[in-house]
């Protein structure tokens, strides 16, 4: 008797201990759906705003190209199109690693569900990450499509590649506040302060609307501590080739790599002794 | 007899300092519907995600369904289904939605989930809330919606932590319909509650646990006979008088427990005893004579109420 119970329980959790990742990522794509539409519309006019704005306006009113690449002098639009693509997956990072995780833990509580399931905590977390991927590259591919309309990609070719670079910089980004969500007990407005001293300084400092080297030494360091703007310059390199003495790319993505696993591994961790604690 | 679906021997869970189970024995064999009953913090919580596999244990030895849980909690979780003592349905998602996909946690094929959560619907009396939102129903409704999620896996137990607090009396009782409906079907249940109703209503067995070690064990009718009479005779003299009074009543029974509101006296024929109350010439504001119950139980072995 015993050892049926046992062997059914056995050939029970064969699927489960395999896919248990896309099944948590499968249950957060259908709650996403709730506010599907604000995520279409988001994803499109969020570009398109800034496209109109920086076209027609900020790029009119410059009456020279402040950024180049490796061909010589860029247009503005050019310059700025990566980093917008860039910020858009950053942006959708900032939404999904911050009340998603506090409210599953807390609010809705349904990770404590998940948990008395066969899935594994390391398995909440990375369906969780999943799910947040696969919509961080809807946003991406979108955004790419609709700079490539307005006319502000070099190589379309190259360039194809920049959605998965913005996925990377919002994995970079997100991964270490999805850490941090996971460890907060009480929300006493932590998410408002990542919003205002770290999302926005990252977003103004990291050589999104003119070249880092614009800045002072002083401030430059933000930059490169930023995955937007490691982001940005694998991006514009990716468009239109990256001028003289520029980092290399491999550099740019090392960083964002390192930022990624590290979050990952953190946000891993803390996700098991939370929800194996007690 | 076969062999047990749980079984622990030495179980200890300890939180630095605090021991919270502090080396309790049992085993549950298949079939059976099991009880802890205590009050809050008694540890019966802690034992529960110890059995559910999502706590590991500090001693002692724990088999599950014949595997340790230590090493084979997704097997053991595989053939559970839990109840937890807050609801964690997704409210975001509609009722029908929220057992579809929580099935799909088990690797379960989407169309028998759908197949599955149609039956379970019409089992939790739930089906004209199939698309509804979670946050619509209420705190029964989604009690049994709970219940529902935990048997779309057909669970080989299911474990239910204070299943029925917070309900309103009907319905905690149709709760009750729907759990003694799996009983007869031959699903283990394991369940924790501090209310002694629900323990003589649901348990086949039960321990009482107080302070991380187990008082005792037994149905609740062997245990009421063990611990306690037959009857109990409640007398209200008024709070500052009721100390006094039992003094004077001391020769009556054999045992008078005296709490804030009121002297309980613990004797086999509750008229006699009354009646010979009244001949002390004591007047209490209220009496009642009523059958023992597991309250009695537990007051007699803890010397404190379930519910403080």
């Amino acid at each position: 008797m015993t050892t049926t119970i046992t062997e059914a329980a056995v050939a029970a959790a064969v699927r489960p201990r395999r896919f248990g990742a896309w099944y948590v990522a499968e249950h957060q794509l259908r709650g996403m759906k709730a506010y599907g539409w604000t995520i279409v519309v988001g994803s499109v006019g969020n570009p398109l705003l800034y496209l109109l704005g920086i076209g027609l306006g900020l790029a009119a009113f410059l009456d020279q190209p402040i950024a180049s690449g490796a061909d010589g002098l860029v247009d503005y639009v050019w310059f700025v199109a990566p980093a917008l693509l860039a910020t858009a997956a950053v942006t959708v990072a900032m939404d999904e690693f911050t009340f998603v995780i506090m409210a599953g833990f807390k609010w809705r509580r349904i990770f404590w569900g998940m948990n008395a399931s066969p899935v594994a905590p390391p398995q909440i977390a990375a369906g969780l990450v999943l799910s947040v991927v696969v919509r961080m590259l809807f946003t991406t591919t979108i955004y790419y499509l609709l700079i490539l309309a307005f006319g502000a990609v070099g190589d379309p070719l190259t360039g194809a590649l920049m959605p998965l670079v913005g996925v990377l910089a919002g994995l970079a980004f997100g991964l270490p506040v999805m850490a941090f969500s996971a460890s907060l007990k009480e929300d006493k407005g932590q998410f408002a302060l990542v919003q205002r001293f770290v999302f926005t300084p990252l977003f103004l400092f990291s050589g999104t609307f003119f070249p880092l080297t614009t800045l002072p030494v002083w401030l430059q360091w933000i930059g490169w501590v930023s995955p937007l703007w490691h982001a940005s310059e694998i991006g514009r390199s990716l468009s239109y080739g990256s001028p003289p003495g520029a980092w290399p790319v491999g550099w740019h993505l090392a960083v964002l790599v390192v930022l990624a696993v590290v979050g990952w591994l953190m946000a891993r961790r803390i996700f098991v002794r939370r929800l194996r604690a007690g | 007899m076969t062999a047990p679906v749980i079984a622990a021997h030495g179980l200890t869970k300890r939180f630095g300092d605090f021991t919270a189970v502090d080396g309790i024995d049992f085993e549950v064999p298949p079939g059976e519907s099991f009880g802890l009953l205590g009050p809050n913090g008694a540890g019966k919580s802690t034992t529960m995600r110890m059995v559910g596999a999502v706590s590991s244990r500090t001693a002692g030895e724990l088999s599950v369904l014949g595997l340790d849980p230590n090493t084979h909690g997704p097997e053991i979780r595989s053939l559970l289904g839990v109840v937890p003592q807050e609801d964690n349905l997704d409210t975001e998602l509609r009722v029908r939605d929220n057992l579809i996909v929580y099935g799909r946690y088990f690797g379960i094929p989407r169309s028998v989930c759908a197949t599955r959560a149609d039956e379970l619907l019409g089992f939790a009396q739930l089906e004209e809330k199939r698309n509804a939102k979670v946050d619509d129903l209420s705190g029964g409704m989604k009690r049994r919606l709970t219940i529902a999620r935990a048997l779309i896996n057909e669970p080989r137990i299911l474990m239910l932590d204070e299943p029925t607090t917070g309900l309103d009396p009907q319905a905690r009782h149709v709760l009750w319909d729907r759990l003694f409906r799996l009983k007869e079907r031959g699903t283990t249940l394991v369940l924790t509650t501090h209310y002694m109703d629900e323990a003589e209503q649901l348990c086949d067995r039960l321990v009482v646990v107080d302070k991380g070690k187990i008082m005792a064990e037994g149905s609740p009718s062997s245990l009421i006979r063990q611990y306690s009479t037959r009857e109990v005779v409640e007398l209200r003299f008024g709070s500052d008088r009721n100390a006094d009074a039992a003094v004077r009543m001391a020769g009556l029974v054999e045992r008078i427990e005296v709490l804030p509101d009121r002297v309980l006296l613990y004797a086999d024929d509750g008229e006699a005893v009354l009646e010979r109350v009244t001949d002390l010439g004591l007047h209490p504001t209220t009496s009642l004579v009523r059958r023992s119950s597991l309250e009695d139980v537990f007051l007699r072995l803890t010397g404190r109420s379930l519910i403080e």
